[in-house]
């Protein structure tokens, strides 16, 4: 894809460093009034979503990678793969345990994520922030005790567990954060 | 808004000169040579250059028999393009005879005080402010302890080559200066004779450069001599940059022969080049140049 240099690291643009691809989050420019001119910047990893913050020499140039965020529908998993579709192409990408890692617990079927694909794979996952997912298992609710503000543990149909307010059943359906894993508010 | 502040300002600096009889003079902004430091980056229109600061212009006229001048241009630098970096900016330059670089630093400090209110400044030689930042001796140490300091601080660095002084300067601006000048105005004076650019050098053990530089909230503000006349060693100097463009396979700078025939002449004296819109930054509080200038270079 070629190579691009410090001046062009906008915000966005991504790079392979140390063999991933990272999003530019931030580039700073530094210039002693007498010398060398740095600029520091701050990498988002896309396959493992660490961010890290590194100094280079203005000029340096950095590979640029073939790295874009799509919007895909999950489909469904076999334990070992997780499915999605491409709602505008319909082209199928399948994803690893490994990957999806601790996405996968919010995923329902036909939910739409973005997905960070690299070289057309796609390396990790985003589940959408906000996912409404129905109560299979919690302690039966207590009545009149809503004011205290308790909680209890809830299991939802993916498999995922939030803390939720006491009066909370199975069978209810919850909006969830996913970004915190925090229970929102009881829906229909 | 910012065009007021800026009036006003320019208008109090003038008086600033007006009341100690130093005068304006104007120089040529386009010349036929310029300054060949391997990262100053100047903008060459059909083999001549848009000046980078009107030192050697301004040290002519005073080896000329000038006395006291100072001069708000227009000063132009290729590529440096950041928060606090515009391609086109105003410099006011300075240049007192019979100053040395504290005297000139006393003379900052009131400056300081009149056009923008800041407080008393403070002074720490280049030495006391590495020591004391990162306990280090900048005279004294080589790479492999100054790429520790970095490690300990954890600042990665992409691979950089092993350039004593750039080292230093990561060091510098990344863990120093962003903390420097909080309350008020802080000088670093006595640099490395490897940094000495235009300033005389103080043959003491170890040998400093008579330079300093001003820092407020972090930010550098400008940059001082106690000048440099020795033509010998000013070409020397000029001769080395050349030689470090050509490793860095940068295009050659034709030497100011002019600049250096005067320099003989030039009186002893001190002088200084502060960036204004840094200044009218400062004094507007705000992050950025861009909301200082009526126009950025991307919408110039």
């Amino acid at each position: 894809m070629g190579t691009i240099s410090t001046n062009e690291w906008k915000n966005g643009v991504k790079v392979m460093h140390d063999g991933d691809p990272c999003n530019i989050l931030e580039n700073e420019y530094v210039k002693p009034g007498k010398g060398q001119a740095f600029n520091r910047v701050k990498l988002r990893n896309l396959r493992t979503g660490r961010v890290l913050e590194k100094t280079f020499k203005s000029g340096d140039t950095l590979e640029a990678a073939d790295a874009q965020d799509v919007e895909l529908q999950y489909l469904y998993n076999d334990g070992e793969m997780w499915h999605f579709m491409s709602p505008t192409t319909y082209e199928q990408y399948t994803v690893s345990k490994a990957t999806i890692d601790d996405s996968a617990k919010w995923l329902k079927e036909q939910d739409v994520c973005i997905v960070t694909l690299w070289n057309n794979n796609a390396i990790s996952v985003i589940p959408p922030i906000f996912v409404t997912l129905k109560v299979t298992d919690t302690d039966p609710g207590m009545r009149g005790d809503t004011a205290t503000g308790g909680s209890k543990p809830a299991t939802l149909e993916t498999g995922a567990v939030v803390r939720v307010p006491l009066f909370i059943n199975v069978g209810d359906i919850l909006k969830v954060d996913t970004r915190t894993g925090e229970y929102m508010s009881r829906g229909k | 808004m910012s065009i007021h502040l800026r009036a006003k300002t320019l208008a109090k600096i003038r008086n600033f000169f007006a009341t100690r009889n130093v005068i304006e003079v104007e120089t040529p902004l386009l010349s036929h040579a310029t300054n060949p430091a391997p990262h100053l980056n100047s903008f060459c229109l059909d083999n001549l250059y848009l000046q980078t600061s009107p030192e050697f212009a301004m040290k002519r006229l005073l080896a000329a028999g000038s006395g006291d001048i100072y001069q708000i241009c227009k000063a132009f630098r290729e590529s440096e393009i950041g928060r606090l970096h515009n391609p086109e900016f105003t410099i006011l330059e300075w240049y007192r005879v019979g100053f040395d670089h504290h005297k000139l630093m006393d003379e900052m400090n009131e400056f300081l005080k009149i056009t923008i209110n800041a407080t008393e400044s403070k002074r720490f030689t280049y030495r006391e402010i590495f020591a004391e930042f990162l306990k280090i001796n900048p005279h004294e140490s080589n790479i492999a302890q100054l790429k520790t300091v970095a490690q300990n601080n954890n600042l990665s660095v992409s691979v950089l080559s092993d350039d004593y002084d750039m080292w230093l300067q990561l060091l510098f601006t990344h863990l120093i200066e962003p903390k420097l000048g909080q309350e008020s105005p802080v000088f670093i004076y006595d640099f490395p004779v490897s940094q000495a650019m235009l300033a005389k050098v103080r043959t003491e053990k170890p040998p400093v450069a008579s330079r300093f530089e001003v820092y407020f909230k972090g930010i550098e503000l400008a940059n001082g001599f106690h000048e440099l006349s020795d033509a010998t060693e000013q070409r020397k100097r000029f001769l080395r940059d050349l030689a470090e463009r050509q490793k860095l396979n940068l295009p050659p700078i034709p030497l100011d022969e002019n600049f250096l025939l005067a320099l003989p002449n030039l009186p002893d004296c001190s002088g200084v080049a502060l960036g204004i819109d840094r200044l009218l930054l400062l004094v507007a509080n705000i992050a950025s140049l861009n909301e200082i200038l009526c126009y950025p270079f991307f919408e110039a």
